[in-house]
């Protein structure tokens, strides 16, 4: 679980992030949304501990990221996976090689227990025999199965991801977010998606964070989120027609 | 301000690729991964280089010495001190500013470009360490690929001159032997050393730093190599006066 507190950050003299407070919940996908501008990287940013907060306080499993020394930081980031937008692999290395990189980096296991843990969590992902392909090899959505494969390999505690079904067509999308959800479930991982698709918003979103110029302005799950009367939501989440359909049948309870 | 600022950032990259060292067993293999991409798959270019210039400047003296008074050795004398005091170090620093430099700084702007460096920061891992300090080691060999540009620079100076009939064999032998100062050599390699660790670093900043696409990884390559270059000049400048004055 990562418990938020009035966080702000700002940069020079322009606020980005103006007192956000929420919770985070460990075995549920928890949604980051916005438009673009609102502050959803910066905050994504400080979660991962790449930005410190300007003021407020960030607790993961109730330690507090700023209040940890450079060792503690490390063990903490260690605990961490991360999916990033554009899947961010190595390219000079294998898939093999980029699943087994935070084992090789961080834990005394054999080449043989490594290898085992590689192609447990490659068949975890439906990319098993893809071992000796390079990332240029292999299609987007196969890039980012690598890349959960990756984030998951060393057992995190906490899963980000960073737009994970951008640039991928539908059903693809839909399959990398299940497999989130399911990982997460599985692992009773604490995963935070910073998502710009409404797709995921409705399917996955077991809570949901809606922030706007710095703050944020709702908080819910996609149970909830059709009832809410909040315009701003409503404009942002079910701006499209097919959308206003899709609520409109949720508040007919069809 | 702008450049001073620079080289604030610079320093605080140098600073870093020293600090929260990778763990050993992955720093050996990267090491020896910079080493053939550094130091072994530039040998190709270096050998026909110093060959074939070894064999330029050798015709080129050969055919400017028309006094009959003048020794024939002079041709041999000459080419030594030519290739062994700018020709080896200087000059083909300069070409690997361009085929090393360019490499390391299109290398590491992609890795920045497409979040690679921001995957290694998230897992905790020190990118700046992880990157640059086995291209600093690898390039720690670079001396030897001068000493091998000596050798074969001196090899085509002997070839042009016998074979091309400027000067005979016992004449060059002689001639490369005249005069011959030890420390020149010490010179020539400290000079590389320093070339090394500028070769090494300055691309990598370009590469570290670097904001934007793909377009902008192909203009940091080229002002990369335009920098690596200038520094090298302002580096032999003063190394010189400090060495040899």
């Amino acid at each position: 679980m990562i418990v938020v507190k009035n966080v702000h950050k700002s940069f020079g003299e322009e606020e980005i992030l103006k007192g956000i407070s929420t919770t985070f919940l460990q075995g549920k996908t928890n949604l980051i949304i916005g438009q673009s501008g609102a502050g959803k990287t910066v905050f994504l940013k400080c979660l991962l501990g790449l930005f410190l907060p300007s003021k407020g306080s960030i607790s993961y499993d109730g330690e507090n990221y700023a209040t940890l020394g450079n060792n503690g930081r490390r063990k903490l980031r260690q605990q961490m996976g991360m999916v990033f937008q554009g899947s961010a692999l190595f390219d000079s290395m294998t898939v093999e090689e980029n699943v087994m990189f935070p084992l090789r980096m961080f834990t005394k296991q054999t080449r043989e227990e490594m290898l085992k843990r590689v192609n447990e969590v490659l068949e975890r992902v439906n990319l098993q025999g893809a071992n000796a392909k390079f990332p240029s090899e292999i299609s987007g959505g196969m890039q980012k199965r690598v890349a959960i494969a990756r984030a998951i390999v060393n057992k995190p505690k906490y899963l980000f991801c960073d737009e994970p079904n951008s640039g991928l067509d539908p059903k693809t999308a839909i399959l990398i977010d299940n497999l989130i959800q399911e990982i997460t479930r599985e692992n009773n991982i604490t995963t935070i998606i910073n998502s710009h698709d409404m797709n995921s918003v409705l399917e996955i979103g077991e809570q949901i964070v809606y922030l706007k110029d710095g703050l944020l302005e709702w908080e819910g799950n996609k149970d909830i989120i059709y009832k809410t009367d909040n315009e701003n939501i409503i404009n942002f989440v079910y701006s499209s027609e097919l959308f206003k359909k899709v609520r409109k049948a949720q508040l007919q309870g069809l | 301000m702008k450049y001073l600022q620079k080289i604030g950032q610079f320093i605080i990259m140098l600073r870093d690729v020293f600090r929260r060292m990778t763990k050993a067993s992955v720093l050996k293999d990267l090491i020896f991964k910079e080493i053939n991409d550094l130091i072994i798959k530039s040998l190709g270019i270096v050998v026909f280089v110093s060959f074939f210039i070894g064999g330029v400047v050798t015709i080129q003296t050969a055919l400017n010495l028309n006094n009959p008074l003048i020794p024939k050795s002079l041709i041999a004398f000459t080419a030594r001190q030519s290739i062994i005091l700018e020709f080896s170090p200087t000059f083909i620093s300069i070409i690997m500013a361009g085929k090393v430099g360019s490499y390391i700084t299109s290398s590491i702007g992609t890795m920045r470009v497409t979040e690679q460096i921001d995957a290694l920061e998230v897992m905790g891992i020190n990118a700046a360490n992880y990157l640059i300090f086995p291209k600093i080691i690898a390039m720690l060999l670079y001396p030897f690929v001068i000493a091998i540009s000596m050798f074969l620079g001196i090899m085509g100076a002997y070839i042009a001159g016998v074979m091309g009939g400027y000067i005979n064999s016992e004449q060059f032998l002689t001639g490369l032997q005249e005069d011959f100062i030890p420390y020149h050599l010490t010179y020539a390699f400290i000079k590389t050393f320093f070339f090394a660790l500028i070769l090494a670093t300055i691309p990598s900043y370009h590469g570290y730093y670097m904001k934007g696409g793909a377009l902008e990884v192909g203009q940091a390559s080229t002002t990369s190599f335009v920098w690596t270059s200038v520094v090298l000049i302002i580096a032999n400048y003063l190394l010189t006066q400090l060495l040899l004055s």
